[in-house]
């Protein structure tokens, strides 16, 4: 049961062969199996996740389900749930029980689908291995030494696992393509403003975007279109019709255009995940697509001026976890400055104290020309580059992450060399573009995925592109053999 | 690009982050690295280039002056640290 497909799963709860309870108790006892081994979820939302199954029961015996009614899903703790603790991977947060639910949390509980739990990950997002959790590292289902990735590293392990048919991630630097890439799962960041924000808990606002973590392109298709559309609460929610991302699925790519940026195949990529890029390239021409070398020559660039630009957004979002009305308090302050500094000092890990610092240093007075204001033109470089890029092709292809999972406690101590493990995909935020991550193939038993960058708004086109190279392969059916 | 202990003491007060003084070297490499990395922006050249504050190139919506949201005062108090007649509590500001 646990390894069809959400369509597959949509016919199996229309025709009575299984119910919602049934498939949402299957979900629930995987994750009471396999979860201890793999620390995926951080909170298990089972009377909710029932109750919500058994009303979706009820919608589909009475004609009223929609295609996604009754099939289970996970969220990552990023977005407020009410009622239920949302911790955003921070001691922070602990306590905090969420007095309402983020606009995509709505959207899916209106789609029908019983929540099974809040999916651990990197503390308040900042992270590339989910070692920066509060709640512990997520275990790579693939090898239990190794990490899933981050931040969204719970959904990518617990997807992996088959915990949950599908999870939603947020994408901020590479977020949801990384892990994606590290566990063999399909990945979409949409682009900047097709997905609401509202209830999505702040690292970098301009950066910032959800997404969905699948098996497959079709999966996440029918997800993502559950999720977007515009919102009046979210400032910069666009308002543009949301497509049928299922109904385009099928489009043949004969005359399809690749870009393959030069920068993208350089001397940091590892020689096995180079290798299975090309081989899913090649597959693409032989689906009639032509592939053209393109440059985007700034893309050095786009690591540095995220680390100013991310971090300068963090800390001025951070600075609203203060110990007053909500969140961690420190024991006996002394006084008001003494509440602030110690309530804030004792609940943010270093990673997140590395970000706020550097986002204060960058914005203080004096500094502000250095760093941010010239990160911002970098940020029109980069931009520029893609939409050079965009008008000779219709997609950027190349390698969604340089190497294959790393080991847990491999690169803990070096920030720096955990922040290029975002090299590839850090650009497609700065941008705002749409950005895929989808199995490719695997590298001494460890999956690596093909990254997918599209124009923007085009997340339609990059659905269909990566659902006609799952038609004639077959790396998103793989699972980890333990949890098969 | 190298901060000083006492750099990294001042910036962590002006985000109002209680430090461990054995930490502070450790935060001085740390920031010190990423600050070494970012300096490679120095090397394009951006005197013409337009500022990119983000990634769509649009204004803020406006929408008509009327009441949207209600008051939920106590719902959003229950979670508060310490609260008294409605209002939250803080240590004493004022002598």
């Amino acid at each position: 049961m646990h390894n069809k497909s959400l369509a597959e799963l949509s016919a199996s709860l229309q025709s009575g062969e299984i119910s919602s309870v049934e498939l949402t108790q299957h979900f629930l006892e995987r994750i009471k199996r396999h979860d201890s081994a793999l620390n995926s979820f951080v909170t298990v939302t089972e009377e909710q996740a029932l109750s919500a199954a058994r009303q979706a029961d009820q919608l589909i015996a009475t004609g009223q389900a929609g295609q996604l009614t009754g099939i289970p899903i996970a969220q990552k703790d990023i977005f407020c749930t009410e009622g239920i603790r949302t911790a955003c991977g921070s001691k922070m947060l602990d306590n905090f029980i969420s007095p309402y639910s983020a606009t995509v949390v709505e959207k899916l509980d209106t789609a029908g689908m019983p929540l099974l739990g809040k999916l651990n990950m990197d503390e308040f997002a900042m992270g590339s291995s989910n070692e920066t959790s509060f709640y512990g590292p997520v275990k790579n289902p693939w090898d239990l030494e190794r990490v899933p990735g981050g931040s969204s590293g719970g959904s990518a392990a617990a997807v992996a696992a088959r915990l949950a048919p599908i999870a939603t991630g947020t994408d901020t630097g590479g977020s949801i393509r990384q892990p994606a890439s590290l566990c063999g799962l399909t990945g979409i960041k949409p682009t900047y403003g097709r997905v609401s924000r509202w209830g999505m808990i702040a690292f970098a606002s301009s950066l910032d975007q959800a997404g969905v973590l699948g098996h497959s392109a079709a999966d996440c298709a029918l997800v993502l279109g559950a999720m977007a559309g515009f919102d009046a609460k979210d400032s910069t929610s666009i308002d543009r019709e949301t497509p049928d991302y299922s109904a385009s699925l099928s489009t043949p790519l004969e005359g399809l255009k690749i870009g393959l940026p030069k920068e993208y195949f350089d001397e940091g990529l590892d020689s096995g995940v180079g290798k299975v890029v090309d081989t899913a390239i090649e597959r693409y021409r032989t689906l009639g697509a032509e592939v053209i070398e393109i440059s985007l020559p700034n893309t050095h660039l786009a690591v540095p001026a995220y680390y100013v630009i991310a971090p300068a957004e963090c800390s001025s979002n951070l600075s609203r976890f203060d110990g007053v009305r909500y969140g961690y308090r420190c024991k006996d302050p002394k006084d008001l400055t003494d509440m602030y500094e110690r309530s804030r000092g004792e609940a943010f890990g270093a990673e997140v104290k590395n970000r706020i610092m550097i986002g204060t240093y960058a914005l203080s007075a004096g500094y502000y020309d250095a760093y941010y204001l010239k990160a911002q033109k970098v940020r029109r470089l980069i931009s520029d580059d893609f939409k050079r890029a965009f008008e000779q092709v219709d997609v950027i292809m190349g390698p969604t992450s340089p190497v294959t999972a790393f080991k847990i406690g491999e690169k803990a101590d070096d920030p720096i060399s955990m922040y290029l493990s975002d090299i590839y995909t850090i650009a497609v935020n700065l941008a705002g573009l749409p950005g895929m991550s989808i199995p490719a193939g695997l590298v001494e038993g460890l999956p690596a995925g093909l990254q997918l960058i599209g124009n923007a708004f085009e997340e339609g086109k990059l659905l269909n592109i990566a659902h006609q190279f799952q038609q004639v392969t077959d790396w998103h059916l793989q699972s980890p053999a333990a949890f098969a | 690009m190298s901060l000083t202990a006492e750099e990294v003491r001042k910036i962590a007060h002006l985000a109002r982050l209680s430090i461990q003084e054995e930490k502070v070297q450790t935060y001085a490499d740390n920031l010190s690295g990423i600050l070494d990395l970012v300096a490679q922006m120095e090397t394009v050249n951006t005197d013409d280039v337009a500022p990119m504050a983000h990634p769509q190139e649009v204004t803020q919506r406006l929408r008509e002056d009327v009441v949207t949201e209600t008051s939920q005062r106590e719902k959003f108090q229950q979670i508060a640290p310490a609260t008294e007649a409605g209002l939250y509590l803080v240590p004493k500001v004022i002598e």
